[in-house]
């Protein structure tokens, strides 16, 4: 993406809610938002080192929860609950990391998808402290100093921070050393390895960067609908957060946030269009053409096409 | 100073490698021979840690490498390159060899994240040394082009820029002649001779023996998992054990 293209597209982020008059609206480009902060951070992992986490929503969940239990049971205002989810997804990122230090592409899959079932389970049976099935209702809105943050239009503006700060981190890494090693170990684990990179090492700091923000979402997704229950835990997110990535153009800056608002909208806009029993069937549709027309992504077609060939 | 001692390596019931020693001289160009599955690569796949070895030492400087991960010898200076071509084949040139000079970065996670300024002037200063490896090469025209999309000899040029970029004190080649047209070959002897010249010991496994003869200060000659003879080209080509094992032991005992 050119300089200029990324300051005009920043602008039209930053005017959005002047031109999206409709509540409706602004509630899809909120969960956009909080979908880009999660294949971003998913993209990390499958985009750069070539694992693919299937587990993905648990550290999501467990930013959700985190940040919900902290300011319900606690009374913690959202800053320092945001905070500490952040770090228990990273924790979990870092336990998760070390488990699969040896495992690689099917078996680093079981061990993700299994996690995630483990947490789903505690969610749903320790009910103590999860209120179980029934989830947590009334989780409080964020404020900032004075201002709350309850209406939609604040909440956009603190869920577009969190997007811009998800991208810068994720930029900055892979722009680096950090992000050669990651690269390294997606393209030639062996080659990596005799040139001194500690390939493990970075795999399990990539899975807490990834976690972490995961965690984020999660945080700003349970103080956004105000609900917390075990369904954070579905396998839906996990699998729509593949989606994003791989669409959009897995391993590249822009592509999980293309693919974000992509496959945001697309849901919505076949509910307006159409019967739910097409919906399903519409979007599958789509996703198959998509895969099988763009199957490196949405983004690297786009450079492709408007980058001069020497 | 590499030193082997008795080092051994067992798959299961076979003995690839038995009680093999020698010993690497700072400086020199050491070549392994052999006839195949003498056991070359797997020695050079012990030294490097990608193999754990059944029984033996290896030491560099008088330092254990037994036990070490493979990234962890490369800190020590020691660096491989492969058999089969081996580069980041998504990857640009350019790339390619920017990631071979990960130990020469010093930025670390946090000083990523907050050091804008210092990480700027070391990507700088790595895409200069860069661009003087892949000068070294000569494949400076192709530097933006995707590595694994380049012709056969010019990856192998990439996965020797990779090892140099690497900074290593002793480097292994694995086969670097391999597959490559005769010209191709001479200019690789030329490179290898040059990267010694820069105070590098050079360890090579090669099957192409004027290549051999013509680079190598000391040769080592190993059949059926044992060193049968060492010592400088001229004596080892009159040698008679080394004879034997490649017209075959019949040969040899008639």
């Amino acid at each position: 993406m050119t300089r200029a293209g990324g300051w005009l597209l920043m602008m039209a982020a930053l005017t959005l809610p002047l031109w999206l008059q409709s509540p409706y609206h602004l509630h899809v480009a909120i969960m956009a938002g909080i979908f880009g902060v999660l294949a971003m951070s998913l993209n990390l992992l499958l985009g750069y080192t070539g694992q693919l986490s299937l587990g993905h929503a648990a550290f999501f969940g467990i930013g959700a929860y985190t940040s919900a239990l902290l300011t319900l049971k606690l009374e913690w205002s959202f800053w320092p609950a945001l905070v500490a989810a952040v770090a228990l997804a990273g924790a979990a990122g870092f336990f998760i990391g070390r488990l699969a230090l040896k495992l690689r592409g099917a078996y680093f899959v079981l061990v993700t998808i299994s996690f995630a079932g483990v947490i789903s389970l505690v969610s749903i049976n320790w009910i103590e402290l999860t209120n179980g099935p029934l989830g947590l209702p009334g989780v409080p809105a964020p404020e900032l100093g004075p201002w709350s943050l309850r209406s939609k239009t604040a909440y956009y503006y603190l869920v577009l921070a969190a997007v811009v700060l998800s991208y810068l981190v994720c930029r900055r890494l892979v722009r680096s050393r950090f992000g050669r090693a990651l690269v390294a170990l997606r393209e030639n684990e062996p080659l990596a390895e005799s040139v001194g990179v500690d390939v493990t090492r970075y795999l399990v700091l990539a899975a807490v960067v990834s976690a972490a923000m995961a965690g984020l979402g999660g945080s700003l997704y349970a103080h956004y609908t105000r609900f917390v229950s075990p369904e954070v835990f579905l396998f839906t997110y996990t699998v729509t957060m593949v989606i994003m990535v791989v669409a959009g153009g897995k391993g590249t800056l822009a592509g999980p946030l293309v693919g974000a608002v992509v496959f945001t909208v697309l849901p919505e806009a076949l509910r307006a269009a159409a019967s739910w029993q097409w919906q399903m069937l519409a979007y599958g549709v789509l996703l198959v053409l998509l895969v099988f027309f763009l199957p490196r992504g949405i983004v690297p077609r786009l450079v492709a096409a408007f980058s001069p060939r020497p | 100073m590499l030193a082997v001692q008795d080092l051994a390596v067992r798959f299961g019931g076979v003995t690839a490698l038995e009680r093999v020693s020698f010993e690497v001289r700072p400086g020199s160009i050491t070549s392994v021979i052999g006839p195949n599955g003498a056991g070359k690569t797997t020695a050079f796949n012990a030294i490097t840690g990608y193999l754990r070895p059944s029984g033996g030492r290896i030491t560099y400087d008088g330092l254990a490498l037994t036990g070490l991960r493979p990234s962890a010898i490369a800190r020590r200076g020691i660096v491989r390159t492969f058999q089969k071509t081996s580069v980041f084949p998504a990857l640009s040139v350019e790339d390619n060899v920017l990631t071979g000079l990960h130990l020469r970065g010093t930025a670390g996670f946090l000083g990523i994240l907050t050091g804008r300024r210092r990480l700027i002037a070391e990507e700088l200063a790595l895409a200069a040394e860069a661009l003087s490896i892949i000068d070294f090469v000569g494949l400076v025209h192709r530097r933006r082009e995707i590595a694994g999309a380049l012709p056969y000899g010019e990856q192998r040029l990439v996965e020797l820029a990779v090892a140099v970029a690497a900074r290593p004190r002793l480097l292994l080649l694995d086969e670097p002649g391999a597959g490559m047209t005769g010209a191709e070959k001479i200019v690789v002897s030329g490179l290898i001779r040059r990267v010694r010249e820069q105070g590098v010991t050079i360890l090579l496994v090669e099957h192409d023996m004027r290549m051999v003869m013509g680079i190598s200060d000391t040769v080592i000659v190993l059949n059926g998992g044992r060193v049968i003879a060492e010592g400088a080209p001229a004596a080892i080509q009159a040698h008679p054990e080394v004879i034997r094992a490649y017209l075959g032991g019949s040969a040899g005992s008639a």
